[in-house]
């Protein structure tokens, strides 16, 4: 593999929705890649596509049009199952709402994504503890979603998208439902996966103070890219 | 963790939704174990038919005794292997609501007919050579604790003896049982000889003729035969297969196998919509949670077999407990009902049957929510926050 190869690339990429007898193009020939290692805040006004383009890059939707590579290979011909496979080996989800499983315990939540790979049971008790102790709640293993405060929640979410050791960290607006402490908590966190840890994290987020924490941010407006190098 | 503990981790989340659905399918299950038993019970006579029997009656009526001495006519006939006779007792012990079920025959050649009949060491020597006997079947010996030995005395509504009295004394010298389980054991027998001496009237007259065939095939033809030969007499007769016999007895008391059959079909059906509608309102519920896991990586075909678990465990757990329940109900009302409904008892069959309707019913209530859960889509359900 070549070493300068980016991570991602997409070549052409459009998306468009059909509503009312009309296409709504989102975005049109987006060409862009993405470096391994890279941190990226995209940003934009609401409505301008940022969801659509993470969700491309993770293999929950397809584009209209274009291609979308990861390492070299093209994921947007893949089939459900072929992406669902993909996923669980290369991409780790962080919503805004947390998404946890009510039912099951943090700990329980964290061992999710292991059910998707031949991890033995010593190794993954091993490991969920490890996430656990990397966000810092390795307390509150047994305590449910609903015991846990929205900080404490996220924190859990970000051990479940690590467990499974993806290359890749998507958050769609990671801090959109935190107070501020509890924000720069979450962000500096994603900074030490991003620097200690190499992810590659691409976060959607609202915020410009969050934005900060990137390496690199990206305005989406009107389907064209501005991009800001911060460092 | 495993897929088991995702699946009851599901069914743990609305714990009174859970209870209430296996509450219901209890229910299903508890009607079909104890109707099942019933149905069992009453169907017992054409079950334990035999194909090469046929049984001749007075063709007026079943209940209108004929001559004795068609019997040794009937013995001559070709195709006739072996020709027994019997005659309804009635009788009951002590008290007319214990009734039991008893026939006077011709003895040797009953045994002969009904080779299902069993006997333990030596009792089958003691009932032919002994005058006064009563061959007990054993749930009768079971119910009220007659052994042999026993000196019992029956009364019966229909015969008196000679003299006046209606007690009829016996000695309990046979306990018979049938070689298999669906073979009835709910009744007794005893000689015709001392039934025929000691009865005050209809002397010499007998009940029914059973007959067995050389052949199965040649059943009709024997039949005909018979019939034939006792044509234009005072006591015609009619000779079908035992079968047929048990099942036209069966039809005169109304078409009560239908009946079951439907209270058991609607009770199921009303619970399969009820569970079946409630999987998928609980499935809505979930889309979120679902879309979730299909992002993480989860396969469309685990997601729906975790769902389908979901249902088919109620089902199981509803439906033992229902039928845990039937089986307490039975073992309780069988024996008070042995003498109107013998033989009422809850079979391996109806178990395994059971257990087949309770992974269908499963299957059933939980394909709708396990395929609506497969066909998720993530960037539509994650999309409303
Ligand atoms: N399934 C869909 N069908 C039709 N239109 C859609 C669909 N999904 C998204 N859109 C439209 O696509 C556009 C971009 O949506 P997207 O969710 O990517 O925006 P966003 O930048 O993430 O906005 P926000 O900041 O509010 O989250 C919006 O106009 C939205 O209404
Ligand atoms: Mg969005």
């Amino acid at each position: 593999m070549n070493t300068n190869m980016p991570l991602y690339e997409l070549r052409d990429l459009s998306k468009s929705y059909w509503r009312g007898g009309e296409s709504i193009h989102i975005f049109d020939n987006l060409n862009m890649s993405i470096e391994n290692g890279d941190f990226i805040a995209i940003m934009g006004p609401s409505g301008s596509g940022k969801t659509t383009l993470l969700n491309q890059l993770g293999g929950i939707d397809k584009p209209s049009t274009g291609e979308v590579l990861f390492e070299g290979q093209r994921i947007d011909n893949l089939s459900q199952g072929q992406l669902a496979k993909w996923r669980a080996a290369n991409i780790g989800f962080i919503f805004q709402f947390y998404n946890l499983m009510p039912t099951l315990t943090a700990a329980q939540n964290v061992e999710l994504p292991l059910l998707l790979s031949p991890v033995k049971k010593s190794e993954r008790r091993e490991r969920i503890a490890t996430a656990l102790d990397i966000v810092g709640i390795g307390d509150r293993a047994h305590h449910r979603p609903r015991q846990l405060s929205g900080g404490q929640q996220q924190r859990v979410a970000i051990a479940r998208a690590i467990v499974a050791d993806p290359k890749v960290l998507l958050c769609d607006e990671p801090t959109g439902d935190l107070d501020r402490t509890s924000a720069d908590e979450i962000l500096k966190m994603l900074q030490v996966l991003n620097q200690e840890m190499g992810k590659t994290i691409i976060m959607v987020t609202h915020d410009p103070e969050a934005a900060k924490y990137a390496k690199t941010e990206l305005f989406l407006d009107k389907g064209e890219f501005i991009r800001r190098e911060r460092k | 963790m495993n897929n088991f503990s995702l699946v009851l981790s599901n069914l743990g989340r609305k714990k009174l939704r859970t209870a209430l659905l296996i509450i219901s399918i209890l229910i299903a299950f508890l009607i079909f174990g104890v109707l099942g038993a019933f149905f069992k019970a009453w169907n017992a006579g054409t079950e334990m038919a035999a194909a090469d029997r046929l049984i001749s009656v007075n063709k007026i009526n079943f209940t209108v005794s004929m001559p004795i001495a068609y019997i040794n006519k009937v013995r001559s006939t070709e195709g006739v292997k072996i020709a027994t006779h019997a005659s309804w007792f009635g009788g009951y012990y002590q008290q007319p609501r214990n009734f039991v079920q008893t026939f006077a025959v011709d003895a040797p050649s009953y045994l002969e007919a009904f080779p299902e009949l069993i006997f333990a060491d030596g009792q089958r020597e003691a009932f032919l050579s002994t005058r006064n006997c009563l061959a007990v079947g054993a749930d009768i010996a079971k119910q009220y604790q007659w052994k042999v030995g026993d000196n019992i005395p029956l009364k019966s509504n229909i015969w008196r003896k000679v003299g006046g009295s209606d007690a009829w004394e016996f000695s309990v010298c046979a306990i018979f049982d049938g070689n298999e389980e669906n073979i009835g054991a709910n009744y007794a027998f005893f000689h015709y000889d001392y039934f025929n001496e000691s009865k005050s009237f209809a002397k010499d007259m007998i009940g029914w003729m059973v007959i067995t065939s050389d052949n199965p095939a040649n059943n009709d033809l024997i039949a005909k035969r018979i019939d034939e030969m006792f044509a234009n007499s005072f006591a015609e007769t009619e000779t079908s297969s035992e079968a047929a016999f048990n099942k036209a007895f069966l039809a005169q008391v109304g078409n009560i196998s239908l009946i079951l059959t439907l209270i058991i079909g609607a009770s199921f059906m009303t619970i399969l919509v009820i569970v079946g509608t409630t999987m998928v309102m609980a499935i809505t519920e979930r889309t979120k949670e679902i879309a979730v896991m299909k992002t993480l990586g989860f396969q469309t075909g685990r997601i729906f077999s975790l769902v389908l678990a979901e249902s088919i465990i109620i089902s199981l757990f509803g439906g033992l407990l229902g039928l845990g329940l039937a089986y307490l109900a039975v073992s309780a009302i069988g024996p008070m009902m042995a003498t109107a409904m013998p033989g009422m008892s809850m079979s391996l069959q109806i178990v395994l049957i059971a257990i087949g309707l309770m992974i269908a019913f499963g299957f059933v209530t939980g394909f709708l929510p396990a395929l609506k859960a497969m066909n998720v889509k993530i960037v539509d359900a994650l999309g409303k926050s």
